[in-house]
């Protein structure tokens, strides 16, 4: 492809994108002549350039959309149909270029008569309507320079001002000429010789090269006036076309590559100079490190650009998408000028778009919803840039309906994301964050906009690969925000030396948020929660993570233990939302490093992100922060995984491991309580304990909840904090106050001694200590006796048969049951249970375990309703392993319903339910 | 940059081969790929990287990549191996750790012979002939593949 059309092409495709953010602006203020006049010079511009081309094609329908342009200008009233018509044309005329592009310089085949006659047909009908012209709208320039591009001048492009100015002055001297006809320009032969991939090209000031003759057609006599007031007021565009010269990007890489090795050999030899105590050198190099210092600064800036640019075509997407989904959208943008390195512009320009149009596709609701909210029908899309620190911060908030919260739970459910007990656990930012999981959209409905469950996952990993990270609030009908953290840029940053068993790393400064020295008795200190390390750091539990393990240089299997931790520096590092701590041995001092690419073959290496040499020559890795937050996360699955893994085994066998709370209270004595039972653990602050007829509360997430101690009594109001263990059983919430956590350990529960007072199960052997497990179910009567009251004196106390072979789960289930209001039989097996039946059959309801030795519980089933023939009682049946396939064999055995074993409300609903309808029948 | 390994082997007339040994073995490089020799100093391991990468080290500001060739070949890696090769591929450079670095010997490419049938067939995707010195065999070693397989294999783990 000729070099010419090359330029034409890149020009052409940059004056388009500036037509389409003008177009937009001007639909919602159609009396803006500065506008107008902008778009009309714009699309001029192309016409002429492409009839001077040869491109015959495109020339006329750049012509026709100038034609109905200009009667905008003869005072037309500007309509959105007539806007959208002209943006669909200035759409073609895109496609037209790519086409071209592709071909290799030959105008694609094809004719666009349809759109040329709309657009020649609505010109001609608004110009019978047209009234007397509107008195033109003051001339307020945009900017002081009178032109308002939307922004800077590229190098070697002319003014518009100035352009227009030549227009007019070809237009007085030169006779009218058809419009098929541009009067040639001759471009200046330098440019037309010069090749594409030149690194500089030559600065183009000598002739402005679109200059075409303008077809008389197409000029109004008023126009004339206009510009030359419009030079009056801003032409003085000339000396900065002369001030700035178009750089290849290519260029700009080598003098940044430059750069880069010139402050690594400032920085070796600055280190030399540390080393030797001659001073003749030391000044000269303190010079030369200023001026390095300034060098790079210098090239940093000129590879960067304003955020504005990649939120140019963002105005035309949310009108189109508007028009498309019936909504109105205000899109605001705040802080455009907030630079950034083009590298690091370029990634982020998809998932911007992207996040945009999510929030417009679903963020925002329509008219209609949003006027029954109570909301303004015009919904608000919000976009904000920002520098902090050495990031540039890019908010993206709407005013629209938010996450829902339910939705995305269930999804989460449903793609294995995090299974209830999980959800139950998180908080509500957490569960939001499942949005950027892979897969997933809670868009109900696919839209051609969104909803295909790709995009924020891709978002998130886009932004991820240049260092970011991405994050989301939301308020149920207030909207949701966006908050993406992105580095200033990818080549120098700031880090953190550290050294772990002899070798050198550095960790990037700008996710470090300080260093810890491990002391056991101090509040830094290293506790465990099931055997994983956690550094207790004001208020706050942090994972530990050892990065010489995770990195693979320090034996893995070996844990550390406390004393190894003693001493030892940890780095907390916050990385997205994510906080923890990274064990290191020492860190040495913090360096401006200079990122270097690892080799392809070592890319996949993911908790290293690059490489870069120091002062003294050696080379280290750089760590990835986000690497590091994912390894988090990923032993946080494996932890709860594993919990999962023990609780599913109780189910099938009474003798496997569980996971147990071990805590201190009230006595030297250890306590236990199963984990799965346990919401969180919370600090309490004991000041802030209030006392509500007669029960002991505490304001928690926004609601009260009732806090007892472990004898089963309202905690009383005192000083300083303690852990307090929170259980919640369907909406019930509730927190236990206990002296001291202990542990968390995997062990077999077997019951040694029966329990002789009411708040616990029993007392077993937990790692060798007698240990008095405490029922959970217990607690939460005693804090909500009322509730559990009003569901006594409701009814009747129903019966029911309680089946399980694991005393476990027989004295879980019970005092739950009972809270519940019903009189509870336990039986052992499934023998058991049939020899009572056969004696009693007056139960309300049957609740059995699906797996247990000799009968299991769909034998169980089939024999209540065939030996006995106890056709009507419930049968709810409690899964272990695989409630689905319980289900199926269970309703041909019987089972009236099934539910997950650790289902406790979906138990307590069936069994309200079921038994309801019973005695309904007996009644 | 230098010419690829595969246009000097088609190259007619005389080939100039730089020799190495590794492990007692001696190969033939062609001369145009070998940007220089030099003796691998404070060599950083990258954790998690594939077996036969030794590390990275600083090479006058540039970062090199060092493969230890007797893994690379499945050879014994006993013994201390002090010196390199330097050359470059796909804009990335690359460091060959072998034994030590023979003389360059000019070699007509028509004497060149083809791999015997029973070469361990992990060679033979690296050889790609071999010439009959006075006193052993040399094995025209073609590095790009050898390189090549490196990734390739990161690629499939």
């Amino acid at each position: 492809m000729d070099d010419l059309l090359q330029e034409f092409l890149t020009e052409t495709n940059e004056s388009l994108d500036v037509a389409d953010a003008e177009l937009v602006k001007f639909e919602r203020d159609p009396n803006n002549r500065e506008i107008l006049n902008n778009i009309f010079r714009l699309v001029h511009t192309i016409k002429g350039t492409c009839g001077f081309i040869g491109l015959s094609r495109l020339a006329a329908l750049a012509h026709a959309a100038e034609t109905l342009m200009d009667k905008f200008r003869e005072g037309m009233p500007v309509t959105p149909e007539a806007v959208s018509l002209v943006l669909v044309s200035i759409d073609r005329i895109k496609g037209l270029l790519a086409d071209l592009e592709r071909n290799g310089g030959t105008e694609p085949e094809g004719s666009d008569a349809d759109l040329i006659d709309q657009l020649l047909e609505m010109a001609a009908r608004e110009a019978v309507e047209a009234a007397p012209p509107p008195p033109p709208a003051p001339v307020v320039p945009l900017k002081p320079l009178g032109q308002s591009l939307e922004r800077e001048l590229l190098p070697g492009e002319i003014p518009l001002d100035e352009l227009e100015r030549i227009f007019r002055m070809t237009e007085s001297d030169v006779p009218v000429k058809p419009a098929k006809a541009p009067a040639p320009a001759p471009k200046p032969a330098a440019k037309a010789k010069a090749p594409a991939p030149a690194p500089v090209k030559e600065v183009v000031a000598e002739a402005p090269k679109p200059a075409v003759a303008k077809p008389a057609a197409a000029s109004p006599a008023k126009e004339p006036v206009i510009a030359v007031q419009k030079d009056e007021d801003g032409g003085h565009g000339t000396p900065i076309a002369n001030q700035s010269i178009r750089v290849g990007v290519g260029m700009l890489e080598h003098l940044m590559t430059m750069v880069s090795e010139l402050v690594l050999t400032r920085n070796q030899l600055l280190e030399i100079a540390r080393r030797n105590e001659d001073h003749d050198y030391k000044v000269s190099l303190q010079r030369l490190s200023n001026v390095t210092g300034e060098l790079q600064d210098a090239i940093m800036r000129t590879r960067m650009q304003p955020i504005g640019n990649a939120w140019q075509k963002l105005p035309r997407i949310v009108r189109d998408l508007a028009q498309e989904l019936g909504k109105q959208v205000d899109l605001e943008m705040h802080g455009s000028e907030t630079e950034l390195d083009r590298q690091v512009l370029d990634q982020i320009k998809d998932p911007l778009t992207h996040m945009v149009r999510n929030s417009a596709d679903h963020g925002l609701e329509s008219p209609e919803e949003r006027r029954r909210a109570g909301k303004p029908e015009k919904g608000m899309i919000r976009l904000s840039a920002y520098h902090e620190g050495g990031f540039v911060i890019v908010k993206i908030s709407d005013d629209g309906k938010g996450l829902d919260l339910a939705r995305i739970k269930a999804k989460a459910l449903e793609n294995g994301l995090a299974d209830e007990a999980e959800l139950a656990k998180m908080s509500d930012g957490q569960i939001f964050r499942f949005i950027f999981a892979a897969g997933f959209s809670t868009a109900a409905k696919v839209t051609s906009v969104s909803g295909r469950g790709v995009g924020m996952d891709v978002v998130r990993s886009n932004i991820e690969a240049i260092g970011g990270t991405v994050d989301v609030q939301s308020k149920a009908g207030a909207g949701s925000t966006f908050v993406i953290k992105i580095p200033l840029t990818l080549a120098i940053m700031p880090a953190l030396i550290v050294e772990v068993s002899g070798d050198r790393f550095a960790i990037p400064q700008n996710s470090v948020l300080e260093l810890v020295r491990v002391k056991t008795d101090s509040e830094h200190a290293v506790r465990r929660l099931n055997d994983a390390p956690v550094l207790c750091l004001r208020n706050q539990l942090l994972p530990i993570l050892h990065l010489g393990r995770l990195l693979g240089i320090v034996d893995a299997k070996q844990d550390m233990t406390d004393q190894e931790f003693e001493n030892r520096l940890i780095a907390v590092m916050h990385v997205g939302n994510q906080s923890f701590g990274v064990v290191v041995d020492s860190v040495s001092h913090t360096e401006e490093i200079v990122v270097k690419p690892m080799a392809s073959v070592l890319r996949s290496v993911s908790l290293v992100s690059g490489s870069t040499i120091l002062g003294d020559g050696h080379v280290i890795m750089i760590v990835d922060p986000n690497g590091l937050a994912q390894s988090v996360a990923a032993t946080g699955e494996t932890a709860a995984a594993n919990v999962l893994a023990s609780s599913v085994h109780s189910d099938e066998d009474a003798d496997a491991l569980m996971s147990l709370l071990l805590f201190r209270a009230g006595t030297q004595d250890i306590s236990a309580v199963p984990l799965s039972l346990v919401t969180r653990l919370e600090e309490l602050d004991q000041a802030t304990i209030e006392h509500v007829d007669g029960r002991s509360v505490i304001q928690y997430r926004g609601k009260l909840i009732p806090i007892l101690v472990a004898t089963g009594a309202p905690a009383q109001k005192g000083e300083g904090t303690r852990p307090m263990l929170i259980f919640s059983h369907e909406n019930q919430v509730m927190g236990l106050a206990v002296d001291e956590i202990v542990d968390i350990v995997e062990s077999r529960l077997d019951l040694e001694i029966a329990s002789t007072s009411p708040h616990s199960i029993g007392g077993a052997i937990i790692n060798g200590r007698a240990t008095e497990v405490l029922d959970v179910g217990y607690f939460l009567s005693q804090a909500f006796t009322e509730d559990s009251r009003d569901t006594q004196t409701r009814t009747e106390q129903p019966r029911l048969l309680l089946v399980d072979d694991s005393p476990f789960f027989r004295n879980l289930l019970q005092p739950v049951l009972k809270g519940r209001g019903y009189a509870v039989t336990a039986c052992a097996s499934a023998h058991e249970a049939l020899q009572r039946l056969a004696s009693d059959n007056r139960y309300a309801a049957i609740v059995s375990d699906v797996e247990m030795p000799e009968m299991d519980g769909f034998s169980f089933a089939e024999a209540v309703r065939g030996q006995l023939g106890m056709t009507d009682v419930p049968i709810i049946a409690m899964a272990g392993s695989n409630p689905s396939l319980a289900i199926q064999r269970g309703r041909a055995a019987g089972f009236t319903d099934c539910v997950a074993k650790f289902d406790r409300p979906g138990l307590i609903s069936a069994l309200q339910e079921f038994t309801g309808t019973a005695q309904g029948e007996a009644a | 940059m230098s010419k690829t390994q595969d246009a000097a082997e088609k190259a007619v007339g005389t080939i100039q081969y730089v020799t190495v040994r590794i492990a007692g073995q001696l190969f033939g490089v062609p001369i145009e790929i070998v940007h220089e020799v030099f003796t691998p100093d404070r060599i950083t391991r990258v954790p998690m990287a594939p077996a036969e990468i030794e590390g990275v080290l600083n090479l006058r500001g540039r970062i090199v990549t060092m493969v230890n060739m007797r893994r690379l070949l499945g050879l014994s890696s006993t013994g201390e191996a002090k010196t390199a090769v330097g050359i470059e591929r796909f804009g990335e450079a690359f460091g060959l750790i072998i034994d030590e670095v023979g003389e360059v010997l000019v070699l007509e490419g028509a004497k060149r012979e083809a791999n015997p049938a029973n070469l361990d067939p992990r060679w033979a995707e690296l050889i790609v002939g071999v010439h009959r010195l006075a006193n052993e065999l040399m094995l025209v070693l073609n590095v790009e593949r050898a390189l090549a397989r490196l990734g390739a294999k990161r690629n499939a783990a």
